[in-house]
Order: structure tokens, then C-alpha cells, then sequence
């Protein structure tokens, strides 16, 4: 009977290991945690194994063992209760050897671990802010920001009953706008923080997670080894659109990296050029609807006809249609309360001044007002009084730095 | 029970009284048990309804059914319904229908006060679920209810916390009946190591939640002064920490999941003895590992915010002491399995369940014990790896450990036995839809879909196609259970007073079904 | 601890609890009402608290009957007791809730947000607060509320612990009178302790006066002055309470309701007195002292 039961608990344990690691070496990407491209995620990936086969053993011993008795000592096959109800040294057993075990465990982890909270010699930073619901990324020795938010055909494709069929996206949920870029083989530091609600910026393939708090900077870092895109969520509940706060990093060789740096730089100068010039009424229009697209329609809707209740029409609204002056308050500030928010910081001048002439001239609004990045900038300057006395909850303390 | 005291006499042999006023006024324990067990059974039916919301939502990817909003409140309700509507309340029923017979005690100690805990909970309950009806929706910032989101609730928000101060009321006093009742009403010669685990363990269960339940009153307090009176709590701006809220949560939070499932420990030791004919193997340990595992709940609520920033010192200590909860909680498991060692044993409906109980209860603490590993729950946390986890603990867990404390009792409640073949039918249709349901979410947790979305990606859709299908396939299972309690109620078999052959304890010495007064004389301890 | 079991009373029937029940549901949604102002909230509130109080006269009323009528027994009164005495530490966890959030914005968030501490703490400050020097009491980075000055505790808090640790004294006094048998000087000291804890609550009520009228200190002034007014309010509410139960037990006491050995109401009021008491101390030192 002994003997039988060591063959039983051997099977068992065995199987308990082959039987996960088939299952894992065939369908990798869709039951088991990624490898990653960071010494830490494969740390981490590494551990996770081990602990995961320790209790697989564990498991499969305890299981083994009740199993044999269930199957031997049924009163069907004419088992007599035995009456021991006490042994002081199986107790002790049972009680030091999980504890050994558990330090086995805990060694191994806290390596880790003490690895990960090693900040020190970063050679670059990237601060995040978490916004509802998109990423905001400011490179803090580059003078580079820009926002970052789920990719607008993804955006489109996922409304309630939008009827686009999802198969065409390879990767449904997790494509963005405008990717995190970052350099191979450098040591970066991330700062993270949230303009309003809490959210966490993860990338499983860094290893990276870490919660984005309001007014708090939390801090972790990552050293890529490869090229790569590598795609995550966001990971805390933060309100309606949580699902849909995807993060995804271009990872570069140095020089390419470089490039994109110079790109960004040029861009920006270009842009600010633009903020300078004069627009015409087309131009404006046509480059609000882009605007639109990604930033409004999701509450607004494509037709600008709102969600009666939730969010207001455009199409006929009194303030698209009345006082330039409440029009631009709405759109920079936002409205108290209300998922209104303001854009002030978001967008630069010319998309501001190119979204509300849109708004005032689309959806059957017919006011012909044409906004300049210009008058856009003149608001701004007559209203930083108010800018600077906004308090309240969320709002009060100086999220973007810049601006 | 005919040596009763002159002073009460004309009460004596008095029966229930008739009608509604039976209900709304009892003072008799096993009246009140069977509300409290009815009670959570329709709560059960609503959180589960709502469960299948969101399951039906995400069988396939995209939005198809609910907006993203009212699946944020019904993941929310459906942690608030079942945590606080189903199984506190249906532990506190079998307390109630139990804890006063294995003590041999005539009734609770304080039963007026218990008949208000059991009355609160409807009342709390309308107050709770009228949110979901109101303009602004139910909650939908997650049952953790973490701020600053939380705060941007609209007006629900109010009537939330004020029904968790309701049911905080209910659940204070239910424990400090039981308290009560556990170390003043024990028959004479019932000394403390006599009692059974069942008792035992609802002791410590009472002190965790008269030490934790104050605790998140006053947590959600301070929400409700920083969204209404302008306190700064939970603002960075203010100088305070939307973290801080965290830390005081899970103080009551984490020790909030033992309470969910001490009991259920109690009810496992149970039955398997009696199915096991052969006592528990390690009575003492047994209890000295129920109040090592209360201790340590105290200590180890960090584990659930270890990506929130917490200093290296803070995240080793919450990793270590978090381990430590496995060994007293798998010295319960071995002392289980000792139990079994050359027994000789049958398996009844109750058996089947507490066996299915140890089993899945233990992966879902393998996997708890996975997630303490700080380096690898940064990975793990926020995910479908964590929904895996407490599902398993709670729903092959806890819920099991219901379903065979139903079954196991019934017999002495109605005085019938229930139908064996549709018991075991039931257990067999839940146990494989159980798995199929939760099984998958580990895969899909691990493979990084994260928790609380209403859409994923589509490398995640045939796992997520599987654990729909095992959600209706377990849902629909339960039907099977109310019907069993149905006939059961109705008739069948007559049970004899010891019910099960192994059976051992006071309550398998009076008559099946009990009746209403029991041990109005103290019974002998031998 | 067991006894006997026969004799053991157990009420028949119950209509208060579902009456309470009814009350407290009331007084929540009214609440939740008058929060969101909508119309009728505060009337619906006045109302469940209305039945709320009519429920504890009739609940306690039919207990000091029964226990008048000698319906109690020894067991009937340790159970009282024990709940009691278990009552009283689910509110000192009640406030452990509230100091535990003053001590971790003092050590944890307050510091943090001022630079100081492992990972982020740097950052957080120059980055989102450059400026903001951390000390305690603090409104906070963003200074809300305005310019404030913190409640010293020389003067009115220091006055108030005097009088809460006489009221002790003389709730003591109290207790070995009734324990002799003494009902006039029960009376007399217990008169004496409700008077204090009346004036505890009056000065209580100054000082929140003072606060908003000269020291600029308000519940919205940042964390400081949050602590400050849940901390000493829900413990000025406390004393209410504690004081409506000692005149309670003062009345019965005129009304020779206890004996030298039966006086349990008077013991649960006195032990909820101290427990007050207590948490005024932890008060005093932690928000007013340190
Ligand atoms: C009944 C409820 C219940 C129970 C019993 C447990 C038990 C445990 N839980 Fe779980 N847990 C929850 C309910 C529960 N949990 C819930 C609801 C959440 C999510 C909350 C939310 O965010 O919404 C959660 C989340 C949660 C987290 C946070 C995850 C995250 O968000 O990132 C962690 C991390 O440490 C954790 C750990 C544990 C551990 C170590 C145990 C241990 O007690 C398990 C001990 C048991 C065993 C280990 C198995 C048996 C033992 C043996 C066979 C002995 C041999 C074993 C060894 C020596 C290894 N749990
Ligand atoms: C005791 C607690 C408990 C129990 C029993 C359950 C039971 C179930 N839970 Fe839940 N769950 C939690 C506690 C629990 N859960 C918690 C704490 C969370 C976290 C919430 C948060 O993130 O804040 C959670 C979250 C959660 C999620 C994740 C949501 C998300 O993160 O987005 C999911 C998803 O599948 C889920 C599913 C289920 C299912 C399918 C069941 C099934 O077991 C339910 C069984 C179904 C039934 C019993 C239905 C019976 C109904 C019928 C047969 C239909 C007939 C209808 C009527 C008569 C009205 N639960
Ligand atoms: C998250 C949802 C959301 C997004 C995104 C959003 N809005 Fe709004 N918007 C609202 C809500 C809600 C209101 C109503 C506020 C109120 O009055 O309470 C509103 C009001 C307005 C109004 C005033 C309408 C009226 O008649 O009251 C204008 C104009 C407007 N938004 C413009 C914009 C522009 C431009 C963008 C994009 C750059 C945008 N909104 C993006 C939610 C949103
Ligand atoms: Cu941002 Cu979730
Ligand atoms: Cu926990």
C-alpha cells in the first residue's frame, strides 16, 4: 500500500509538471506571462516559474495523497475507521517544512525585488502623467511631450454595436496614437503621476507597472534590450474608458532614437511657426474635424449630436452657436463638475483654434466665425488670472510642469 | 426541556407565533438563521445575475450588450452583493441555526438585538441596490471603492456609503451577539477546547469583523466628507494621499477575506469527519492555526497595493508576512486530508462538496501565494490572474463550503432528506463549470488582460468564450439547488435525529426537524 | 464563564428592532437626500431620526422594565456586559480609523509631498509642488483654505482635559456610592460629572466658534484642520452621547433603580465615560500636543 501510494504521488507530480509546460510552450502568448526584453522581466518571468512548479508540486502532493485515500479508504471497499486523531510530530512536520519551503521562496523574490527598486544611473527620464483617458509623456531632458491615446479607428471600432469587424486589427485595443518612443540599452527612469484619477502605466514586456497617482510621483525604471514594440493597459480602474487607455512603447536602436528626437524637435518648431501665422477658414475647418475625430467624438458623437443626458449636442448648441468668448472658456477650461475637461493644456493653440471653428461651422452650425491660433493666444493671455485661481480637487496642482 | 423555570411558564412550549408578526418580530434563533439563509440565497440569484452581465458582455470582444459604465457598476455590485449580501449573511445564518445548538444553549444570548441584525439587512439592501436605479447610476469605482475616482460619483455616491454604515451596523451587532453567545451561553461542562471548529471559528471571525468593520466605516466616512464637506483626506493638494484610503481599506479589507472564508473552515471540519466515520485529525491545532491566521490578517494588507510606490522596507514586510498565512492555512489543509488517512468514508452531496472545497480552495490559495511575491505581483496584480485567484477562494471556496453546510444541515432544519441523486447532480454539473468559468482567467490574467474592462484584445476571446459558457453553465446549476431545497422543504424521507451515521455533536441529538426551542433545560456534556 | 442555562430569558417577541430599522433607513436616505439637495432630504432625515429616538426610549424602556421586574438573571447580565465591553472596542477601532489617517499624513504623505522619503518624494516635490516645504500642521501643498493658524492647546483644549479627567473622578466616586448602596451621593457625584461633561461640550463648542471665527481654521483647511474637526467631532458627538447616558442612569438612580450589586446600566455608561475619556487623551497629544 505504501509503495503504491509513492507510485501515485510520483505520477501525480509528474504530470502536474509536463502537463503545464506542453500547455505553456504552445500557446505562450495567451496563458502564460511574457519573457519580456528587460534583465527584470525576465527576472521576474523566471521567478514566476519557479513559484508557479513549487506549487504545482505542493498541489499535486496534497491532491495525490487524498486522492489514494479516497480511493482506498472507502467504506464501499470496506475501509474501518481507524480512530488517530493526534501526532504532535507530523504537526511540527507539516509546520516547518512549508516554512522551509516558503523560504526557499522568499530568498529568490526579495533578489528580485531589491533589483527592481534600484534607481540608480538612469541616463534619461520620461515623466507620465495618466489623464482620463489617455497618456500624457514629457521627456525631461529632451523638451518633448505629447499625448498618447487609443488609436481612432481602434476608438471607433469599439463603440457599442459600431458593427466594424474587429479581425481586421491585429491588435485590437492596444494601438495609439502616438507611441511612447525610447532608446535600447539605456537605463530610464519613469516618473509617474495622474492629472485626475489614479491609473497605472504597465508594460508586461518591461516588467513595468506602477500606480499614477494624483499629486504623488511614483518612480521605476527599465533597460530594453530590443527593438520592438511592445504594447500594455492601462491597470487601474479610472472611470468609463479604462478598457480603452492602452500604452504602447517603440523601442529604438540609439541612432534611430536620435533621429526621432531631432523629427520631434523639428516638428515642434514647425508647429509653433504655425501658432504664429495666419489660417485660412478651410484650413481650419479641415484640420478641426482631425482634431475632432480624436479628441471630441468619443462624447460628442461623429455627427456632433451628443448623448442626450450624458453629453450635449454640438449641433445647435447655444454655445457653439453664441459668444466666441464662452465657446473658447468651455474648450480650454471645461465645464466644474462635468467630464468636460479642459483642453487648454492638451492641445496647442492652432488645434484649439482649428477645432472651434469647426464646431462653429459643422453639424449644421453656420455661425462662419473663423478662429486664429492667434485669438486663441490673446484669450489665453487675458484669462491667466483665472488659470492660476482654478482650485478645486483634481485640479490643483501644476500636472504638465510646462505649458 | 420540561424543567422549565417558573417565571416563564406561560412562554413554555410556546410556539411561533403566526402570520408575518412571526417574522418580523422572532427572537428565535432558528427563525432568524432561516431568514439570514434566505436572505442570501436571493442575494445570491441577484449578484449572480449581475455576474452574468458581465459575462455576457465579455463572450466575445467589442461592446455589444452594456455601456462601459454600467459595467463598471455592475462588477462593483456584483463584489458588494456577494461579499455583503451572500456570504456574510448566509454565515451569519448558519451561526445563528447552529452555533446555539452545538453549544446546548437556548437561544442566542441577546435575541431581540439579533432579530434587528437580521432585519437591517433588507433595508440596507434597498438602500444600496435603489443606486443602481438612480440617475447617475450605481457605483462603479470597483467594490475597493479607491478615490479620487469614487468621488467623481454623482449622486449614489451618498446613499453607498451610508448603506455600507447600515450593513456595518447589522454585521457589529451580529458579532457581538455571537461573541456573546459563544462565551456565556455554552451548556456546563462545554468547555472552550470542546467546542466544535464550526464555533471556534465563527469566534475569531466575530473579532475580525468588530476590529475591521469600525475601520471601513470610518474609511468610507472620510470619502463621503471629502466628495460632500471639503475635507482633504484623500488630495494630494490638501496634503493628503488618495493612498492613505488604501492602507485603510484593506485593514479592513484583507482581514474582510478571512472572515469570508473562517467559516467555511469550520463547516469543512465538520463534515469530514462525520463522511470520514473518524474524528478531526489535529482539533487543537486546527483552532491555534484559525487565530494564527487572524493574527497575521492584520499584518499583511499591503499586498494589495505593492505597485502603489510603497518603500522597498514596506513591500518585503507585507511579502514575507503575507507567505506566512500559508503555513497555518496548510496545516488546516494536511489536518483535512489526516482526516481522511483511513477513514472510512462515504460520499454524500456534503462531502462531495467539502472535498471539492479543499481541493479548489487550496489552488486558489496556491495562486494567492503566487500573488504575494512581490516582484512577480507587480505583474499579476490588476489582471484576470487575481480574479482567477479569489474566485477560486470564493466561489469553490466559500460558496461550496455553503452549499455543503446546506446540505449537510438541511436535514436537521426540515426534518427531510433532500434528494441524494439531484445533490450530487448539482455538484458535479457545478464543479465542471466552476473550472471552466475561473480556470481560464488565469491563463488570460497571466497573458496580461487586465481586470474590470469591458472589451480586450483579441488574443484573449476563446478563453474568454470558455469562462462565459462555464458562467450560464454554473448559473443555471444553481436552479438545480433551489429546487433541491424546494422538495426538500416540501417533504421526502424522514431524517432521523442523528442524520448521518457518522454524525457527532448536540445537534444531531435533538429531534429532526429541531424544534423550536431547544436546550431550554442545559443538555449534559460528557 | 457558563452557567446554568435554564432561566436564561428569552423575549418572545420583538418590535422594536424592525421599528428601528425602519427609523434608520429613513434617517440614511433622507441624508443621502439632503447631501444631494433634493427636495425633502432634510425632512425625511428629521423624521428616521425622529423614530430612531422613539425606538431607543421604547427598546430601553421595556429592558429597564424587565429588568426592574427581576426578569434578568446573573447570565442575562454578563451577556449585557460582554456586549458591552465589545460595543465599546468596535468604536475604539472606529477611531483608530481616523488616527490612523492623521498619523499617516504626518509621517508618510505630509513628508512625502515635501521631498523627503525613498523613490518619488524628490521628484513629487520638484516636479508637481517646487516650493512646498513640509511642515505640521499643514493645509496641504495647495494651501487650501487660505491662511490658517493651528488650535493651540494651552488654554480652552487644556481646560477640557481638566474637566474630562475630574468627570472620571467623579464618575468613580459615583460608582463606589451606588456600590455601597449610597443612591443620594450616586446621584450627587453623577450630577456632577454630567455637569462637566455639559461644560466639556459648551467649551467644545467655543472653540470650533474661535477656529472659525478668528483662526481661520475650517474642516476645508487642508489636512489639519480634516484631522482636526473629524477627530474632535466625532469625539465632542461621543461625549454627547455618553453624557445623555449618564443622565439617564442619573434619573434611574433617583428613581432607586440599582442595587449595591445590580446596577449594570450604571457600569456600561461609566465604561463608555472612560472610554470618552481615553480618547480625548489620545487626542490632546496627538492633535493638540505633538
Ligand atoms: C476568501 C477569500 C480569500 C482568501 C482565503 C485569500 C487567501 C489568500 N490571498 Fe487573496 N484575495 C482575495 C480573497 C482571498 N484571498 C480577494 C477578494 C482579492 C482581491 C481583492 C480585490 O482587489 O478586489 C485577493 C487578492 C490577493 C492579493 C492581491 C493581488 C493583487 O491585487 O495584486 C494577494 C497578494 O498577496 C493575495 C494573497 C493571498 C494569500 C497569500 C492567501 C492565503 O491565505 C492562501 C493560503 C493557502 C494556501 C497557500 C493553500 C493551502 C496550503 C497548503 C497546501 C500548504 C502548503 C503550502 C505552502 C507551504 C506553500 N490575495
Ligand atoms: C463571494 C464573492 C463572489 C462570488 C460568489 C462571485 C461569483 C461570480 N463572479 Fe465575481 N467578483 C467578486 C466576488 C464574487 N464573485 C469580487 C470581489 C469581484 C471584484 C469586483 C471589483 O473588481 O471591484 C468580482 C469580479 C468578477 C469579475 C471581474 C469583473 C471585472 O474585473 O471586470 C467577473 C468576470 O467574469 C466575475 C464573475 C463571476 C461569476 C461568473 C460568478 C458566478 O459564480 C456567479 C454564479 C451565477 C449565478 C449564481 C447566477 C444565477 C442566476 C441565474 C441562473 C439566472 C436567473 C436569474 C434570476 C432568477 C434573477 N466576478
Ligand atoms: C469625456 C467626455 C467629453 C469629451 C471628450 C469632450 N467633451 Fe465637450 N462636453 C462634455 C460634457 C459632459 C459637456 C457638458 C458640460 C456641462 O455643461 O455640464 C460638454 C460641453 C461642451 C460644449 C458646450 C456645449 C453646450 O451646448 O453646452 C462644447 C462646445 C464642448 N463640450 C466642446 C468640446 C470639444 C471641442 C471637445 C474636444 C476637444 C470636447 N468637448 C470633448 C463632455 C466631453
Ligand atoms: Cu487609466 Cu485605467
Ligand atoms: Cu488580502
Amino acid at each position: 500500500m505504501r509503495r503504491s501510494l509513492l507510485r501515485a504521488v510520483m505520477a501525480v507530480v509528474a504530470c502536474s509538471l509536463v502537463l503545464p509546460s506542453l500547455a505553456l510552450a504552445g500557446y505562450g502568448d495567451t496563458i502564460d506571462m511574457t519573457t519580456g526584453v528587460t534583465e527584470i522581466s525576465r527576472s521576474v518571468h523566471s521567478l514566476h516559474r519557479t513559484i508557479f512548479y513549487i506549487c504545482c508540486i505542493i498541489g499535486a502532493g496534497v491532491f495525490a495523497v487524498m486522492f489514494y485515500s479516497i480511493f482506498a479508504h472507502r467504506k464501499s471497499r470496506g475501509a474501518k475507521p481507524a480512530t488517530f486523531h493526534e501526532s504532535t510530530t507530523v504537526e511540527i512536520i507539516w509546520t516547518i517544512v512549508p516554512f522551509a519551503i516558503l523560504i526557499g521562496m522568499a530568498w529568490p523574490a526579495a533578489k528580485v525585488l531589491i533589483k527592481m527598486e534600484d534607481f540608480s544611473g538612469s541616463e534619461m527620464t520620461v515623466k507620465i502623467t495618466g489623464y482620463q483617458w489617455r497618456w500624457h509623456y514629457d521627456y525631461l531632458d529632451e523638451d518633448i511631450q505629447f499625448y498618447s491615446q487609443l488609436d481612432a479607428a481602434h476608438n471607433a471600432a469599439r463603440q457599442r454595436d459600431s458593427g466594424v469587424e474587429l479581425e481586421q486589427f491585429e491588435h485590437y485595443l492596444k494601438e495609439v496614437d502616438n507611441a511612447l518612443v525610447l532608446p535600447v540599452g539605456k537605463k530610464i527612469r519613469f516618473l509617474h503621476t495622474a492629472a485626475d484619477v489614479i491609473h497605472a502605466w504597465w508594460v508586461p514586456a518591461l516588467a513595468v507597472k506602477k500606480d499614477a497617482i494624483p499629486g504623488f510621483i511614483n518612480e521605476n525604471w527599465a533597460k530594453i534590450d530590443e527593438p520592438g514594440i511592445y504594447r500594455g493597459k492601462c491597470a487601474e480602474l479610472c472611470g468609463r474608458d479604462h478598457g480603452f487607455m492602452p500604452v504602447v512603447v517603440r523601442a529604438l536602436p540609439q541612432d534611430e532614437y536620435d533621429a526621432w528626437v531631432a523629427d520631434k524637435k523639428a516638428e515642434a518648431t514647425t508647429a509653433k511657426l504655425d501658432a504664429q501665422r495666419e489660417w485660412s477658414h478651410k484650413e481650419l475647418v479641415a484640420t478641426g474635424e482631425g482634431v475632432y475625430q480624436r479628441n471630441c467624438v468619443g462624447c460628442h458623437q461623429a455627427e456632433g449630436q451628443g448623448i442626450p443626458g450624458m453629453f450635449p449636442a454640438i449641433a445647435g448648441s447655444d454655445v457653439a452657436n453664441g459668444s466666441l468668448e464662452k465657446h473658447l472658456e468651455t474648450v480650454l477650461h471645461g465645464v466644474g463638475d462635468s467630464p468636460m475637461q479642459a483642453y487648454s493644456t492638451r492641445l496647442n493653440d492652432s488645434e484649439l483654434a482649428a477645432v472651434i471653428t469647426f464646431q462653429r461651422n459643422a453639424f449644421g452650425n453656420t455661425t462662419g466665425d473663423t478662429i486664429q491660433p492667434s485669438d486663441v493666444r490673446s484669450y489665453r493671455n487675458g484669462q491667466m488670472q483665472s488659470l492660476a485661481t482654478d482650485t478645486g480637487y483634481f485640479s490643483n496642482f501644476n500636472v504638465t510642469g510646462a505649458n | 426541556m420540561s424543567t422549565a423555570e417558573a417565571h416563564h411558564d406561560d412562554h413554555d412550549h410556546h410556539g411561533p407565533a403566526p402570520g408575518f408578526k412571526r417574522w418580523l418580530y422572532t427572537t428565535n434563533h432558528k427563525d432568524i438563521g432561516t431568514m439570514y439563509l434566505l436572505f442570501s440565497l436571493i442575494m445570491f440569484f441577484v449578484g449572480g445575475a449581475m455576474a452574468l452581465v458581465i459575462r455576457a458582455e465579455l463572450w466575445t470582444p467589442g461592446l455589444q450588450i452594456v455601456d462601459p459604465m454600467f459595467f463598471n457598476s455592475m462588477t462593483t455590485m456584483h463584489a458588494i452583493v456577494m461579499i455583503f449580501g451572500v456570504v456574510m449573511p448566509a454565515f451569519v445564518g448558519l451561526a445563528n441555526w447552529m452555533i446555539p445548538m452545538m453549544l446546548g444553549a437556548p437561544d442566542m444570548a441577546l435575541p431581540r438585538l439579533n432579530n434587528w441584525s437580521f432585519w437591517i439587512m433588507p433595508f440596507a439592501f434597498t438602500v444600496m441596490l435603489s443606486t443602481l436605479f438612480m440617475d447617475s447610476g450605481g457605483p462603479a469605482g470597483g467594490w475597493t471603492m479607491y478615490p479620487p475616482l469614487t468621488l467623481q460619483m454623482g449622486d449614489s455616491f451618498a446613499f453607498v456609503v451610508f448603506a455600507i454604515h447600515f450593513l456595518g451596523i447589522s454585521s457589529v451587532m451580529g458579532s457581538i451577539n455571537i461573541v456573546a453567545t459563544i462565551f456565556n451561553m455554552r451548556a456546563p461542562g462545554m468547555t472552550m477546547m470542546k467546542m466544535p471548529l464550526f464555533v471556534w471559528t465563527w469566534l475569531i471571525t466575530a473579532y475580525l469583523l468588530i476590529a475591521t468593520i469600525p475601520v471601513f466605516a470610518g474609511a468610507v466616512t472620510m470619502l463621503l466628507t471629502d466628495r460632500y464637506f471639503g475635507t482633504s483626506f484623500f488630495s494630494a493638494a490638501g496634503g493628503g494621499d488618495p493612498v492613505m484610503y488604501q492602507h485603510i481599506f484593506w485593514f479592513f479589507g484583507h482581514p474582510e477575506v478571512y472572515i469570508l472564508i473562517l467559516p467555511a473552515f469550520g463547516i469543512i471540519s465538520s463534515i469530514i469527519p462525520t463522511f470520514a466515520r473518524k474524528p478531526l485529525f489535529g482539533y487543537d491545532s486546527m483552532v491555534y492555526a484559525t487565530a494564527s491566521i487572524a493574527f497575521l490578517s492584520f499584518i499583511v494588507w499591503a499586498h494589495h497595493m505593492f505597485t502603489t510606490g510603497m518603500p522597498l522596507a514596506a513591500e518585503l514586510f507585507f511579502m514575507f508576512s503575507t507567505m506566512m498565512i500559508s503555513v497555518p492555512t496548510g496545516v488546516k489543509v494536511f489536518n483535512w486530508v489526516a482526516t481522511m488517512w483511513r477513514g472510512s468514508m462515504t460520499f454524500e452531496t456534503p462531502m462531495l462538496f467539502a472535498v471539492g472545497f479543499v481541493v479548489m480552495f487550496t489552488i486558489g490559495g496556491l495562486s494567492g501565494l503566487m500573488l504575494a511575491i512581490t516582484p512577480a505581483d507587480i505583474q499579476y496584480h490588476d489582471t484576470y490572474f487575481v480574479v482567477a485567484h479569489f474566485h477560486y477562494v470564493l466561489v469553490p471556496g466559500a460558496i461550496f463550503s455553503l452549499m455543503a453546510a446546506t446540505y449537510y444541515w438541511m436535514p436537521k432544519w426540515t426534518g427531510n432528506m433532500y434528494d441524494e441523486k439531484l445533490g450530487k447532480i448539482h455538484f458535479w454539473v457545478s464543479t465542471i463549470f466552476v473550472n471552466l468559468l475561473f480556470f481560464p482567467m488565469h491563463f488570460v490574467g497571466l497573458a496580461g488582460m487586465p481586470r474590470r474592462i469591458p472589451d480586450y484584445s483579441l488574443q484573449f476571446a476563446d478563453w474568454n468564450a470558455i469562462a462565459s459558457i462555464g458562467a450560464f453553465g454554473f448559473g443555471f446549476a444553481q436552479l438545480i439547488f433551489v429546487w433541491v431545497i424546494i422538495k426538500c422543504y416540501r417533504g421526502g424521507e424522514k431524517a432521523t435525529d442523528q442524520v448521518w451515521e457518522g454524525a457527532d455533536g448536540l445537534e444531531w441529538t435533538v429531534a429532526s426537524p429541531a424544534p423550536y426551542h431547544t436546550f431550554e433545560t442545559a443538555p449534559e456534556i460528557k | 464563564m457558563s452557567a446554568a442555562t435554564s432561566g436564561y430569558y428569552i423575549p418572545h417577541e420583538a418590535k422594536w428592532p424592525i421599528v428601528g430599522s425602519i427609523g434608520l433607513f429613513l434617517f440614511f436616505y433622507g441624508f443621502g437626500m439632503f447631501l444631494n439637495d433634493q427636495t425633502g432630504g432634510g425632512t425625511v432625515t428629521l423624521i428616521g431620526a425622529a423614530i430612531v429616538v422613539v425606538m431607543i426610549f421604547g427598546w430601553f424602556g421595556l429592558v429597564i422594565k424587565e429588568s426592574e421586574a427581576g426578569t434578568y438573571n446573573s447570565q442575562v447580565d454578563t451577556s449585557f456586559r460582554m456586549s458591552m465591553m465589545w460595543f465599546i472596542f468596535s468604536e475604539v477601532m472606529f477611531f483608530a480609523a481616523f488616527f490612523g489617517a492623521l498619523f499617516y499624513a504626518r509621517t508618510f504623505s505630509g513628508p512625502w509631498l515635501g521631498g523627503d522619503g525613498a523613490g518619488g518624494a524628490a521628484a513629487t516635490n520638484a516636479v508637481l509642488w517646487s516650493g512646498h516645504d513640509y511642515v505640521w500642521p499643514s493645509d496641504g501643498p495647495a494651501q487650501l483654505g487660505g491662511d490658517y493658524q493651528a488650535m493651540g492647546w494651552f488654554g480652552l483644549p487644556l481646560i477640557n482635559t481638566l474637566l474630562l479627567l475630574t468627570s472620571g473622578v467623579t464618575c468613580t466616586i459615583a460608582h463606589h456610592a451606588i456600590k455601597d448602596g449610597n443612591h443620594k451621593k450616586m446621584v450627587r457625584w453623577l450630577a456632577a460629572t454630567v455637569a462637566l461633561g455639559t461644560i466639556f461640550v459648551g467649551l467644545q463648542a467655543l472653540e470650533y466658534y474661535e477656529a472659525y471665527a478668528h483662526l481661520n481654521l475650517k474642516l476645508t483647511s487642508g489636512i489639519y484642520g480634516s484631522t482636526f474637526f473629524m477627530l474632535t467631532g466625532f469625539h465632542g458627538f461621543h461625549v454627547t452621547m455618553g453624557a445623555i447616558m449618564l443622565a439617564v442612569v442619573m434619573f434611574r438612580g433617583m428613581k432607586k433603580h440599582f442595587s449595591a450589586e445590580n446596577h449594570f446600566a450604571f457600569e456600561a455608561a461609566a465604561w463608555y465615560w472612560h472610554f470618552v475619556d481615553v480618547v480625548w487623551l489620545g487626542l490632546f497629544i496627538f492633535v493638540y500636543l505633538l
